[in-house]
């Protein structure tokens, strides 16, 4: 598989593990020592070199493991992966960003060829060639949005716009924070959001929509999200609840480090050109605590947020039972000393 | 009288009062008490008469065993079929909404768990679920299906209860798909197995 990318799994013996390149370049998401929700949007415009922001699509040290991850849980339930007639345009417009992208970021491992709407894939970390007539689904072994989504870290959900709301109706959804697809498939913008707490009367969602009706093409935008996860698990579904469920319970302190993580889901809002249609990629990272401690900064500051986060906030993640243990973690890793703004290392 | 319900989730259906409609049609389902919204409704309509001679009235008795089949007979609509359970009924009304004209008005009263599945067969026959006028009347038990094993257990009266497909014992959530007509079960003991706390009623 060469250096560059790890051989791991996210299931079973769970060997994910990141480096000391993955850990400094990590997306921690908090900019102060606390936490509340809030319209965090920003424009996702080319960040530091080397950082999780620099291209549109990040390519990282998990991506294959990651794909293969994502395969076998399609095998194991292909209601992870749907799309509703209608939104096949919206499956060829992300295609065509997805591959655009990648090419000119990583020329060194993909490459697009086109000669008018006869095009020409190549994906070499996960050596796949592919020709294909753009906009003709019987030339993929898949829908458009399958094809790329299972070549591409991250689940994504393609939202048709009409009658001044967003529609969730196609979505690759694999590696998530405890939500179902196939129950919210069909529903709008405040119905998939029915169940988060508090944000609802913050007029968090209001504002986040009438954002989104408007957002243009060529301008996307960006914000975090994040929860706790115990076992580098991508697969956190309702589906298999009953499976990952039991893990909360046994974590020690002697385990903690290296069993709990922080799961960022780095997410990004791009309008699509054909279909008008939005697309919301979510990258989820993760990260031990035993990794994360190692950036004092960081060690610190989560330390204050998983203190001072409201119940509400922590049920609805799934962590409460497991605060008090982290807290006795965490805390020998603050000293009190103030934190920089920002989410960069000091 | 119509359900009032408390305030819940933003995904949790809200219903109406059925209000006759002029229509080329008027295709009528009901079940239970919905019987009593449909009466309430031809007993408002300013031409009940020429409203009744083009309709076409579906009832099912309720899951809690109310069944005023004969009050909707006697109404005197053009067509009126009493079916023994929604899903007997399902063949015929998909049928008369493949063959809906423009125009044909869509009434349903009673029960969530059938108001929301015929505005499923509605929207599966390309038709707007907002098209669909809903009024809820009689028992609020609920419509479940499990995430888990994606069964749907009908007439669901406690909290928790067990999966009527794979068994593992459920809680009820708020959060409501229209497209399934469900609500959410999950699973209480996913992460103490065993220890499933003793149901109780929440829905009559
Ligand atoms: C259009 C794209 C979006 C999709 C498809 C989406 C989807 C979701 C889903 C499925 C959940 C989980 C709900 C559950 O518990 O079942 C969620 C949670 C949430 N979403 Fe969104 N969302 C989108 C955009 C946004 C935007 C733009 C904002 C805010 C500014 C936002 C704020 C939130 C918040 C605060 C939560 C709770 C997260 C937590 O505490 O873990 N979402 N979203």
């Amino acid at each position: 598989m060469g250096l560059e990318f790890n051989d791991e799994t996210f299931r079973g013996d769970y060997t994910f593990r990141n480096s000391a390149k993955a850990i400094a370049r990590f997306p921690f998401p908090f900019a102060e020592d606390s936490y509340m929700y809030s319209v965090n949007m920003e424009p996702h415009l080319p960040g530091r070199p080397g950082s999780v922001f620099e291209h549109m699509f990040d390519v990282d040290e998990h991506y294959v493991a990651e794909m293969r991850d994502r395969a076998q849980v399609l095998a194991e339930d292909p209601l992870r992966c749907q799309s509703l007639p209608h939104m096949t345009l919206a499956g060829w417009d992300l295609l065509e960003l997805i591959m655009e992208s990648k090419a000119r970021d990583y020329p060194q491992w993909f490459s697009l060829t086109k000669d008018g709407n006869r095009w020409h894939w190549i994906n070499r970390p996960l050596q796949i060639e592919q020709s294909f007539t753009f906009l003709d689904e019987t030339t993929l072994p898949y829908g458009p949005m399958e094809y790329i989504t299972r070549q591409t870290q991250g689940d994504f959900t393609l939202q048709d716009q009409r009658d001044d709301n967003l529609w969730i109706e196609a979505g690759m959804v694999t590696t998530q924070a405890d939500w179902s697809l196939d129950f919210d498939i069909g529903m709008s913008f405040h119905e998939w959001h029915a169940p988060v707490p508090l944000a609802h009367e913050m007029r968090v969602f209001d504002r986040a929509l009438k954002f989104l009706l408007n957002l243009q093409l060529g301008a996307p935008v960006r914000r975090f999200n994040w929860t706790m996860t115990v076992d580098p698990l991508l697969d956190t579904s309702p589906e298999n609840y009953p499976k990952w469920g039991p893990s909360k319970t046994t974590m020690t302190p002697e385990t903690i480090g290296h069993r709990q993580h922080l799961r960022v889901e780095l997410q990004t809002l791009h309008r699509l050109p054909r279909s008008n249609a939005i697309v919301f990629p979510i990258r989820c990272y993760l990260i031990k605590f035993e990794e994360l401690v190692t950036v004092p900064k960081w060690a610190r500051r989560l330390h204050r947020v998983v203190r001072d986060i409201p119940d509400e906030l922590a049920t609805y993640k799934g962590f409460i039972r497991n605060k008090p243990l982290m807290l006795d973690y965490l805390s020998k890793y603050d000293d009190g000393a103030p934190t920089s703004p920002g989410i960069w290392p000091e | 009288m119509t359900t009032s319900f408390p305030p819940a989730m933003r995904s949790r259906p809200v219903y109406g009062v059925l209000t006759a409609r002029p229509g080329t049609g008027h295709l009528i389902v009901a079940d239970g008490e919905g019987a009593d919204a449909v009466t309430d409704m031809i007993a408002a309509a300013t031409d009940a008469a020429a409203m009744l001679a083009r309709s076409h009235i579906i009832y099912v008795p309720g899951p809690t065993g109310t069944d005023r089949a004969e009050t909707l007979r006697a109404l005197g609509a053009a067509q009126f079929h009493r079916s023994p359970s929604f899903a007997a009924c399902l063949p015929r009304l998909q049928k008369v909404l493949a063959d809906a004209q423009m125009g044909m008005q869509i009434y349903v009263a009673g029960t969530e768990g059938v108001i929301g599945q015929v505005q499923q067969q509605a929207m599966l026959a390309g038709l707007p679920w907002q098209a669909v006028q809903t009024e809820h009347r009689g028992s609020t038990v609920r419509r479940v299906q499990c995430v888990h094993c994606k069964g749907i257990t009908e007439a669901v009266r406690t909290d928790p209860f067990p999966c009527s497909h794979c068994g593992l014992n459920l809680f009820v959530r708020d959060h409501y798909s229209r497209r399934i007509a469900a609500f959410q079960g999950v699973n209480i003991d996913a992460e103490d197995p065993g220890q499933v706390p003793p149901p109780v009623e929440r829905f009559a």
